[in-house]
């Protein structure tokens, strides 16, 4: 995490107007490509997702969903011989602009990896770690942020009275939750999933989910699985991807029932291959 | 419509297949039993018709099995797209080829009243025959349409059963006039008419399936449309 912070970031001034009732668009994908070194993994990908919805990203393995979803908070800076063309536009602004502070960005975009990864420290020293970041001191604003957090994650009931215990000790299905409301706690506006429950027993994963449906009233959400049912479950609209191409995006329902490439059909039917 | 690839399931590839064929099972019995059925009007013959009666279980024991096969195959493989279609139309299309065996029934039933009452089945009661012909033909060529899955067929047994629907008032009308004609036919005049009654349901039956499979094949519910729309979308999907 980038330890240099040169200001405090104020999250009223970052969280945009909400209008109720409108379904803006909210991040916009134009011609994205993406290179690691000679090979293209991303390919001309264009498309539009809504405010407070979830959005989906399924595909085989190798096709570039893991790749295009750390596109949206930059990770694949990260990364040597990443090439990136394209826009993406949060807000109207391209993420990719010279002048794009990236950790304003990773405060706005926040991301949830497959396997749970909550620091080695206290259940509340993991939660309030963004936040003393963002300059929060005083002990009572972040006790009332970390419940705050640790309730919209649903994990609140379960931990309020052993906060200060090592989070290392919770179990599978716990830690992600716990490394959610991490990534709430300093009010993101879009969720980044990436196979969050893909290491957990199936009633966890299914508390995940439950959890994302509460989410997205109040973050935008984009999540990338392999299991289809899940997609199928969870997400209003669905993105297929297959070898860095986007071969089909759409409301789940209609994805599910009656997709228009013969590519999904063929991939969500099973007949893949 | 191209050829799908096989599921990379054989054993789901083999469920679906043996479901397609269980359904054409049950229609060829569906269709006997209406051939069966009004051949024992046209002649009166009441053992043929105590046949048809008795065989309706058989049909109803089909639905009762292929309904099952369906609720399993949702609950094991959660289908998606037009598998999933598939199924759907699958439970739908056996609810109304069970109707069409209790139709047949009543046609066979009628013969039997007819019969007993020693009633004499006119050679002017053509028309019977006639719509029983042409509703056979519908069902025959709704199930062709599934099992092809061709859509061309299924909308021209819609358009069939604005045909059937007309040749039944005519039919109606023909015997209401022998029935005023001549006050003592009206007995067997009435039985007449239950079992034309029964021959025009069997229509609109098939074009139910005619529906089903337009469904399963683009998609597109087109239920309860009236004509002008159905045109429109038949635009579409013929373009």
């Amino acid at each position: 995490m980038n330890k240099s912070v040169n200001t405090t970031i104020d999250p009223s001034v970052i969280k945009s107007n909400k209008a109720a009732g409108d379904v803006e668009i909210c991040l916009d994908v134009k011609n994205l490509s993406l290179y690691y070194g000679e090979a293209q993994a991303l390919k001309d990908i264009s498309f539009s997702m809504k405010k407070n919805r979830v959005t989906a990203f399924i595909g085989p393995s190798g096709c570039g969903k893991s790749t295009l979803l750390r596109c949206f908070n930059r990770m694949n800076d990260l990364i040597d011989n990443v090439r990136v063309e394209g826009e993406i536009n949060l807000d109207a602004k391209n993420i990719y602009d010279n002048d794009v502070d990236i950790t304003a960005l990773r405060q706005r975009v926040g991301m949830v990896f497959q396997k749970p990864n909550p620091f080695p420290m206290s259940i509340f020293e993991n939660v309030s770690y963004g936040l003393r970041l963002q300059g929060i001191n005083k002990r009572r604003e972040l006790e009332e942020r970390v419940e705050w957090a640790l309730k919209g994650a649903a994990l609140w009931d379960e931990v309020k009275n052993r906060l200060d215990e090592n989070a290392l000790g919770m179990s599978g299905g716990q830690q992600q939750r716990l490394v959610i409301a991490r990534a709430i706690a300093i009010e993101p506006e879009i969720l980044l999933l990436d196979e969050p429950a893909s290491a957990l027993d199936p009633i966890s994963t299914l508390k995940i989910e439950e959890l994302i449906y509460e989410l997205k009233s109040r973050y935008t959400i984009l999540i990338v699985t392999h299991n289809m049912q899940q997609a199928a479950r969870v997400s209003d609209e669905t993105a297929f991807m297959y070898m860095g191409d986007l071969i089909e995006f759409g409301d789940t329902s209609t994805i599910f029932t009656n997709p228009s490439k013969k590519q999904t059909e063929d991939y969500i039917t099973g007949r893949y291959g | 419509m191209e050829t799908q690839k096989k599921h990379i399931s054989q054993q789901f590839n083999e469920e679906m297949e043996n479901l397609r064929n269980q359904v054409m099972k049950m229609g060829g019995l569906v269709e006997q039993q209406i051939g069966n059925a009004v051949t024992a009007l046209r002649n009166l013959d009441a053992a043929k018709a105590e046949k048809v009666i008795k065989k309706d279980h058989k049909v109803n024991a089909l639905e009762v099995n292929i309904d099952e096969e369906c609720a399993r195959i949702l609950a094991r493989r959660q289908p998606a797209a037009s598998d999933l279609r598939m199924v759907v139309a699958v439970i739908k299309t056996i609810t109304d080829l069970e109707r069409i065996g209790d139709e047949a029934e009543k046609v066979a039933k009628m013969a039997i009243h007819i019969a007993e009452d020693d009633g004499v089945f006119h050679s002017q009661y053509a028309g019977i025959r006639h719509l029983g012909d042409y509703v056979t033909k519908m069902l025959r060529n709704a199930l062709d349409a599934f099992a092809r899955l061709d859509v061309e067929t299924a909308i021209q047994v819609l358009r069939d059963d604005e045909e059937a629907d007309t040749e039944y008032q005519s039919l109606m009308r023909q015997l209401l006039t022998y029935m005023m004609e001549d006050p003592r036919t009206i007995s067997e005049v009435l039985d007449i008419m239950w079992a034309a009654r029964a021959l025009e349901r069997i229509g609109d039956h098939a074009k139910n399936i005619g529906e089903y499979v337009i469904y399963l094949v683009e998609g597109k519910d087109i239920r309860h449309l009236e004509l002008d729309e159905l045109e429109e979308i038949e635009k579409d999907l013929m373009s």
